[in-house]
């Protein structure tokens, strides 16, 4: 009989107490008899599937009332809705794009198997070092761990022969790796390792360029692909969400190593490399084997390897640090703007449940047990939570493009999280915790009292001290969430004030950018190069509001690389670059870019030494560099740079020039010190030939592009012209994602400060109407305007200064955590605790001073004459 | 106060709604007491389980198909611990309306030539 007493406990309290005991006799009598087994298995089967249609009932029942009820007081019921989609919306969008960024499986199959393996060079300060193709080419021979190891580029390409050039990105695979990836084509084939000798050049493009090129039309495979002059033919289209090795790239072609490409060279490290595990090889083992065949390596090239070896890690962990940390404290601050709206929430139910608790105790009275009253607040809760879920969800889709800055490329994974499953469970997830969370306090805290003393206390709307305190631990907690919040926003805001008062090294302002990449078939030979160079140079200085114009290899912070080892100026054949090392025990790094004359001038970086490179440095005369400060510094200090001379890049140049030190790895970074070198004494390294050209203009610089345009198309007909930009564009580029977070953050800051002064106000006129009959007492006995003023007032200043108080120890704490995107600002910052602090002080006066004023006038005859 | 609904608006009823209804029709009984009173008048066939029962007890109570009664049967039959259950007015309606549905229906089976057995 246990048994069926412990089975009865399924249906709801009320069902149990009106019905169990009769139950349990006419279970008795079945049991006494007939087949007890059968007996057990009908009981179970009853139980269990009448107790969840009489929960059904019940909630049927509740909702019907919870619906009815809500109708009822419309402005209640709206402003709680919106409430809950403010919260359940920004933690929904929050968390999706987190999930997306940070923990969602990469789209191919066993994603988890799937690692990068670097070169570990942390002795050079690299730890994770792009492979040589030689490297690669021994690791792949030798590794036993992976299924299958191999290796790919990113790398643009002009594509002609349909329509306009035009400049598309793509990549250089190994033949394997699309079957390593283990993704089949949407259309067609991939690419396989038979295509390694294969004679038409196969090629595999994207969904998006099927689409955009070929409108997708199924017609696609068998036809030519024209890149770099190049003829390809396509033999397959991959899926959408096929985005490797990044969003941008729009087809994959075979690479072949070749030794006129420099791929017999160990230092070229160009290559990125993925591998697949095999089944039961654990990460450690398979980092273990690589290590060593690292150090192998290493001893048998001493030259290029020394004190290197080789490491990996699961690809999905390629996110930088800096990404993940504003990412986290996305989520984080949307947190906090969750439980300000939970606690706004369970405050405005908790006026609402007392002023229904007349009602409640009337249903009390007539036999609603107190659990179907908590029920039926909780259906409240979770009906305004669902209404809050539908209107926070279409709040995160609208909300998440703005914050697709804050996805970085460097994933193969879409700019946008998908609107799927998991996003809709995480909001149903959230919505129920959101509902629960701020009906059940209310709901315990008013039903526990819910008796015939209840029923003259609801009638006279009194209150009890300890619902009074709940409510006020509620609104100290909105007010510690919304200081942490503004504490972040304001220390952030300073840290990109920082930012962008860093100097980049040059004047960004009106200045015109754009790329023209020179085909290597026709532009290989420099003199076809200079040509082209000073063909649209010499156009567009004649045009009028340019004052001057340049090219350049990269412009600052669109390329970080381009980083070469500096060497002495004594041949040495056994060096991989020809010259002696500077020093034997560690290396010393530039930054190489080869320009044309001008360009200091063009770009506004100062030559604060010698002279610019100029025309007259010919390929036949002596070859000379510009250095920057930096490199002066470190290589010469104390000593005139001028006409010492270093190696580089397999060339020997003597020093010209010395000018000013520009940020090219981007304004947060420390940039290597810089190398120039005359465009015009650039015999090899095409990759380096000048591409950006740059116009310093005195009329607005966007008005030159359309006379730029038809400048570079009549020097060279089928040249693309991409990324045309301001210098401007470029350097707010290196603050977007901040300035995305920041303005999410100040969305979530605003939002929390006036959900909380929401709350305090909220709170004080609650406790001013129930305490009108002793406030008007005390006026009676003749309390003045400003007592009753300094009465209310003080408690709303009391909660302050608690909320403030804790606010900002936990703001610290939050501070601290994300120190590394604070640019140096102090997570101590005074400034920012003190406008925090003065901020919440400011809401609390704002939110109390409509109570205090009603505190006032109230009048003593009609508040005391209810009594 | 809301308006009587009318009995069509509670159609069709459950087959146990039916049957208690009708287990119901001559005499108050208590819950154990309509479980026999089905199984009789099915001979058998029909055999309501407590959950059913109790569920569809609650339901009717709601919906006013039936009360509960105090009158209690006399001492000797009367089981204290029990509780009585008596079919209303508007139980009685309900059942009417459900057994003239169930009976139009059955005719136009029959003109269909879909009912083999004499009723």
């Amino acid at each position: 009989m246990n048994f069926y007493r412990a089975l009865l406990r399924l249906f709801p309290r009320s069902f149990r107490a009106e019905y169990g005991a009769e139950m349990e006799k006419d279970f008795a009598r079945e049991w006494a008899g007939g087949s007890k087994p059968a007996a057990v298995a009908r009981a179970l089967g009853d139980v269990t599937g009448n107790a969840m249609r009489v929960h059904l009932d019940i909630l049927r029942q509740d909702l019907r009332y919870s619906l009815r009820s809500l109708r009822r007081s419309p402005g209640f019921t709206i402003t709680a809705i919106l409430v809950a989609a403010i919260g359940i919306g920004a933690t929904t969008a929050t968390f999706t794009l987190a999930d997306h960024v940070l923990m969602r499986a990469l789209p191919f199959p066993e994603p988890d198997e799937l690692v990068k393996v670097w070169e570990d060079h942390s002795a050079r300060g690299y730890p994770r070092l792009e492979p040589s193709p030689p490297d690669f080419l021994d690791w792949q021979r030798q590794a036993t761990s992976f299924e299958r190891l191999e290796a790919y580029t990113g790398f643009g390409s002009t594509l002609t022969g349909r329509g306009d050039a035009a400049r598309i990105n793509g990549a250089f695979v190994t033949p394997g790796t699309m079957q390593m990836l283990g993704r089949q084509a949407a259309l067609g084939r991939i690419l396989a390792e038979s295509d390694a000798t294969a004679t038409d050049q196969p090629v595999v493009i994207s969904d998006a360029f099927w689409r955009s090129s070929f409108g997708a039309s199924t017609d696609v495979l068998g036809q030519t692909l024209t890149l770099d002059t190049f003829k390809f033919t396509i033999v397959g289209v991959m899926p959408p969400d096929f985005l490797f090795p990044n969003r941008d790239a729009s087809f994959w072609i075979v690479m072949m190593f070749s030794p006129d490409n420099g791929d017999s060279d160990r230092t070229n490290h160009r290559l990125e490399v993925l591998g697949r595990l095999k089944d039961g090889v654990s990460l450690d083992a398979a980092l273990a084997e690589m290590r060593r065949i690292g150090d192998d390596l290493a001893r048998t090239y001493p030259k290029e390897l020394a004190g290197t070896s080789v490491t990996l890690a699961p690809w999905r962990d390629q996110v930088a640090q800096q990404p993940r940390l504003l990412l986290l404290g996305l989520v984080g601050a949307s947190i906090c703007v969750l439980l300000i709206a939970c606690t706004n929430l369970a405050n405005l139910l908790m006026s609402r449940a007392l002023a229904r608790r007349p009602e409640f105790a009337v249903r009390a009275a007539v036999g609603a047990s107190v659990d179907r009253l908590v029920r039926q607040m909780l259906t409240d809760s979770l009906v305004l939570a669902s209404c809050g879920g539908l209107f926070g969800i279409l709040l995160a889709i609208t909300a998440l493009p703005l914050l697709a800055r804050l996805v970085p490329n460097a994933l193969p994974i879409a700019e946008l999280p998908p609107v799927d499953v998991r996003m809709l469970g995480a909001t149903l997830l959230l919505t129920a915790m959101t509902g629960l969370a701020f009906g059940l306090l209310p709901a315990l805290r008013v039903c526990r009292k819910t008796d015939s003393s209840a029923l003259k206390d609801g009638i006279r709307g009194g209150t009890s001290r300890g619902t009074e305190r709940v409510r006020s631990s509620l609104v100290v907690a909105e007010i510690v969430a919304s200081v942490v919040l503004m504490v972040c926003v304001a220390l952030l805001v300073q840290a990109l004030l920082a930012v962008q008062r860093v100097d980049p090294g040059f004047r960004p302002d009106n200045l015109l950018t754009l790329r023209t990449q020179l085909p290597f078939t026709k532009f290989g030979q420099l003199p076809a190069r200079l040509q082209f160079y000073s063909r649209v140079l010499d156009r567009i200085h004649a045009l009028p509001g340019v004052q001057s114009a340049a090219y350049t290899s990269f412009l600052p912070m669109t390329f970080r690389g381009g980083i070469w080892e500096v060497l002495s100026t004594k041949v040495d054949a056994a060096s991989p670059g020809g010259f002696a090392p500077l020093d034997a025990t560690h290396t010393s790094n530039a930054v190489i870019r080869y320009i044309t004359p001008r360009f200091f001038e063009t770009i506004g970086t100062p030559v604060v030494k010698g002279r610019d490179l100029s025309v007259s440095d010919t390929i036949d005369s002596p070859f000379v560099a510009v250095v920057s400060e930096s490199f002066a510094r470190r290589h010469f200090p104390n000593q005139d740079p001028l006409g010492r001379s270093f190696a580089i890049a397999f060339t020997t140049r003597t020093i010209v020039g010395v000018v000013g030190d520009v940020k090219f790895r981007g304004l947060e970074r420390q940039s290597e010190p810089q190398v120039y070198m005359p465009a015009s004494q650039q015999p090899t390294l095409l990759f380096y030939a000048p591409k950006d050209l740059v116009i310093r203009a005195s009329v607005p610089a966007t008005t030159l592009a359309p006379a730029v345009r038809a400048i570079v198309a009549a020097a060279e007909p089928d040249l693309p012209i991409t990324a045309v930009q301001t210098m401007e564009q470029v350097v707010a580029g290196e603050t977007a994602p901040r300035v995305a977070q920041l303005r999410v953050l100040g969305a979530f800051a605003f939002v929390s400060f006036l959900l909380a002064a929401i709350g305090i106000h909220g709170l004080l006129s609650f406790t001013v109407s129930s305490r009108a009959r002793e406030i008007g007492v005390r006026i009676a006995l003749g309390a003045r305007a400003d007592d009753i003023m300094r009465m209310v007032m003080a408690r709303s200043a009391t909660l302050a200064v608690i909320g403030v108080v804790i606010g900002a120890a936990a703001a610290y704490a939050a501070a601290r955590s994300m120190q590394s995107v604070l640019f140096g600002i102090n997570p101590a910052d005074v400034a920012a605790f003190a406008s925090a602090a003065g901020l919440a002080l400011l809401m609390t006066l704002a939110g109390s001073l409509l109570p205090a004023w009603r505190a006032v006038r109230v009048d003593p005859i009609t508040a005391t004459r209810a009594e | 106060m809301s308006p009587e609904p009318r009995p069509e608006s509670l159609l069709p009823l459950q087959p146990a709604v039916f049957h208690i209804l009708m287990a119901l029709a001559d005499e108050d009984r208590h819950g154990y007491a309509i479980i026999q009173e089905v199984l009789a008048r099915t001979s058998g066939e029909v055999r309501l389980s407590p959950g059913t029962l109790y569920r569809s007890i609650q339901r009717m109570l709601d919906d006013d198909l039936i009360v509960e009664v105090h009158q209690r049967p006399a001492p000797e039959l009367d089981d204290e611990r029990r509780r009585y259950y008596r079919i209303t007015k508007f139980g009685k309606a309900v059942a009417r309306e459900e057994a003239n549905r169930l009976s139009e229906l059955v005719r136009l089976a029959r003109a269909s030539g879909f009912v083999t057995r004499k009723a």
